[in-house]
């Protein structure tokens, strides 16, 4: 059998294994009154319940998932030849990120692209993080409850606006012929036009405004249940602002601030639409890259390394970051 | 080192509604001087004002002589308890104790020295590695005191600190905050509804009610010589019996009641048709007869044995029950429900007030 059908097992063995637990449940039990899980709820409901699981883990997770994980390990091979004596398990998927298929070269390329578009996502958080701080703090603990509705509603309506119009209409300000670049030819600031889109301004923009509302509610959240109290308290002994927020305000916003981090930079190192419309001519977006692979050429095996390369990497620099500002990924959930 | 806190007519708006009126009030460099009122009565205003939280409407702060006009309250000499502590919950104890001294820019080897002292100060000496969640409301109470003490205030504001602990614990805690004061001689304002800590701890107090300074003075007077009827009513327990002034000369007054022509100390120089309350403590009644001018009798209610004495209630003229209270050593007989029952006082027990606003029962 072909070793790509080989994951398709995996919900039955979830079936027998909840099976076999529901089975040893009651042997398990030191409860001599403790029924087992079909005599609690019915041979007709518990199967229901064991098939729902089995239906969740094959369409949910196996499918999605990890059939693109099974797939990334396959050479690409047309159709007739799936299956067949070609059709071997390889690592050459994710050999050809780090070397041309061609001639064995460094793949610079692709290896550019992603730690571009890393670097990117990173500088996104950071600025969103620079944003979002001083006004989530202003709406959980300073602003009077009218004010912070009238924040609120400002920051939520332009999300109404569908994301291609308001990437096109971010284009329409920064290009060469847009109203910043006239605004700044007519009062004389500028010579000839600034290409914002080539110089990745359109980018960072963007992907900022894009993932706003991810970094400002987590902040808002985590600083809104700070005890007032605290805050008078260190000022009362003597703290200036910077270092009640330093002491104080950032530690006990740790776990939001994390998360809304991790939020952001997992959905900008993910996104498609604002790099594609945004970034300049030049620029090469990780996740394009991989759009390319599944939908211009047709390389499924490719394209999904790369995405699970991209996928390991997030997480791989989440948790560090995470272990590097001692916070564990449950607080962040909270 | 302490400093005087001197009120210099303080007002406070919060837009159309007046927290406090015209307050002037000089506490003295080393006092411990409390506010008392009911909750509302503008006591926590003054000293958010005080602290520099707030900025008065008009009027002066004063601290040392310093007008504090301007001044923040992380450059103001002053150290606030808070009511819930606001002790920091990811910092340990003695990181809590020494944080004044952090943000001054002290080196960790001092703060960790200064932390050693002031935990001993409040006797919780080797505990300076614990987290305030593993203390209890004793200790947390005295650690949010050793860190308002760590940045040497010389004046020390306390918002009714001990109302989250227990009664037993409470009682403990007065003690201990009165010698603690003693101990490092500087200002403890004090803000309570609870007028046992208010006596008990305080050298002067300020009474309190709508935002404006009822009384200032010592317990003693306080309770013996109020200067208003919300003072007579509001610090301890007091039966009024209201009325008209029938007759005064320089130190007593009769007043016509429905309980019939009483008289009392006439402290405030009313004269004969003024509009009057009498008060009485319930302690200053005795069971019996007496003077005819300082006697009543009533039908008995019902009676609280309480160990040390016994309350009696008598049906009262208005709502308010006439409650008696008599001490245990007297070998008196108590009387019965609905027993009519003659009780008496010294005329210098009662005290003569001009009619005004009562503290709400």
């Amino acid at each position: 059998m072909s070793s790509r059908l080989l994951v398709f097992l995996i919900p039955f063995a979830v079936i027998a294994i909840f099976w076999v637990m529901a089975r040893s449940e009651k042997k398990l039990a030191h409860d001599p009154t403790h029924k087992s899980f079909f005599e609690r709820n019915g041979m007709v409901l518990g199967i229901t319940f064991i098939m729902l699981v089995a239906f969740w883990s094959l369409f949910l997770v196996v499918l999605p998932y990890l059939y693109m994980v099974v797939e990334s390990f396959h050479p690409k091979l047309p159709p007739m030849q799936r299956g067949g004596p070609d059709d071997h398990l390889t690592l050459e998927q994710y050999k050809s990120f780090f070397f041309e298929p061609m001639d064995g070269s460094l793949n610079t390329t692709h290896m550019g692209a992603f730690v571009f578009t890393i670097f990117t996502s990173v500088v996104v958080t950071a600025f969103n993080f620079a944003i979002c701080y001083p006004l989530a703090y202003y709406m959980a603990q300073a602003g009077s409850l009218q004010k912070v509705r009238l924040i609120m509603l400002a920051l939520i309506v332009p999300y109404w606006v569908n994301e291609i119009l308001r990437a096109f209409s971010l284009r329409l300000l920064l290009a060469s012929k847009g109203l910043i670049n006239q605004a700044l030819l007519g009062l004389g600031l500028t010579e000839k036009p600034i290409d914002f889109l080539a110089l990745d301004v359109g980018l960072y923009v963007g992907l900022s405004y894009a993932y706003l509302l991810v970094m400002i509610f987590p902040l808002y959240n985590a600083i809104e249940s700070l005890d007032k109290n605290q805050i008078e308290a260190a000022r009362d002994l003597g703290a200036p602002w910077w270092k009640i927020h330093r002491d104080v305000v950032i530690p006990y916003a740790k776990p939001g601030i994390a998360s809304g981090c991790t939020m952001v930079f997992m959905l900008a190192a993910g996104s498609l639409a604002a790099p594609q419309f945004l970034g300049g001519p030049s620029t090469l977006w990780f996740t394009s890259i991989v759009y390319d692979f599944f939908f211009q050429a047709f390389n499924w095996p490719r394209g999904a390394a790369y995405a699970f390369i991209l996928l390991a990497a997030c997480i791989a620099f989440v948790m560090l970051m995470l272990r590097l500002f001692k916070v564990s990924l449950g607080e962040t959930i909270k | 080192m302490s400093a005087g806190v001197e009120l210099d007519h303080v007002t406070v708006r919060f837009g159309q509604f007046t927290a406090v009126d015209d307050a002037t009030l000089d506490i003295k460099g080393g006092e411990f001087f409390s506010f008392l009122g009911p909750s509302g009565c503008g006591k926590t205003t003054i000293l958010r004002t005080v602290s520099g939280f707030l900025d008065p409407s008009a009027g002066k702060v004063r601290i040392g002589g310093q007008d504090m006009g301007g001044i923040g309250p992380n450059k103001r000499p002053t150290a606030l308890i808070f009511q819930n502590l606001a002790l920091f919950p990811l910092m340990t104890v003695a990181d809590n104790i020494t944080y004044g001294l952090r943000v001054r820019g002290m080196s960790k080897a001092e703060r960790m020295k200064k932390a050693g002292e002031l935990l001993d100060l409040i006797a919780l000496p080797g505990q300076g590695d614990k987290l305030v969640s593993e203390l209890s409301g004793g200790q947390k109470q005295r650690v949010a005191i050793a860190r308002a003490l760590a940045v040497q205030p010389k004046v020390l504001l306390l918002d009714e600190p001990l109302s989250a602990l227990d009664l037993k614990l409470r009682q403990h805690m007065r003690t201990e905050l009165r010698a603690i004061q003693q101990q490092v001689g500087i200002t403890f304002i004090y803000i309570t509804h609870d007028q046992g800590e208010a006596l008990t701890m305080s050298d002067r107090i300020a009474v309190m009610s709508d935002g404006v300074i009822q009384q200032v003075s010592d317990g003693k007077n306080v309770y013996d010589h109020p200067d208003t009827p919300f003072v007579a009513s509001f610090v301890g327990e007091n039966n009024p019996f209201a009325g008209k002034v029938v007759s005064a000369d320089g130190d007593y007054a009769a007043v016509e009641t429905p309980h019939g022509v009483l008289r009392g100390r006439n402290d405030k120089k009313l004269k004969a048709g003024d509009r009057a309350i009498l008060f009485v403590r319930p302690e200053s009644f005795r069971l019996g007869g007496g003077a005819s001018d300082a006697t009543l009798a009533s039908e008995t209610i019902s009676s609280a044995f309480e160990g040390n004495a016994t309350h009696v209630f008598l049906k009262g003229a208005t709502k308010k029950d006439i409650t008696v209270t008599v001490a245990r050593h007297g070998g008196h007989k108590i009387p019965v429900q609905g027993e009519t029952a003659a009780i008496h006082y010294e005329p210098a027990m009662g005290v003569v007030l001009p009619e005004g606003k009562m503290a709400r029962e």
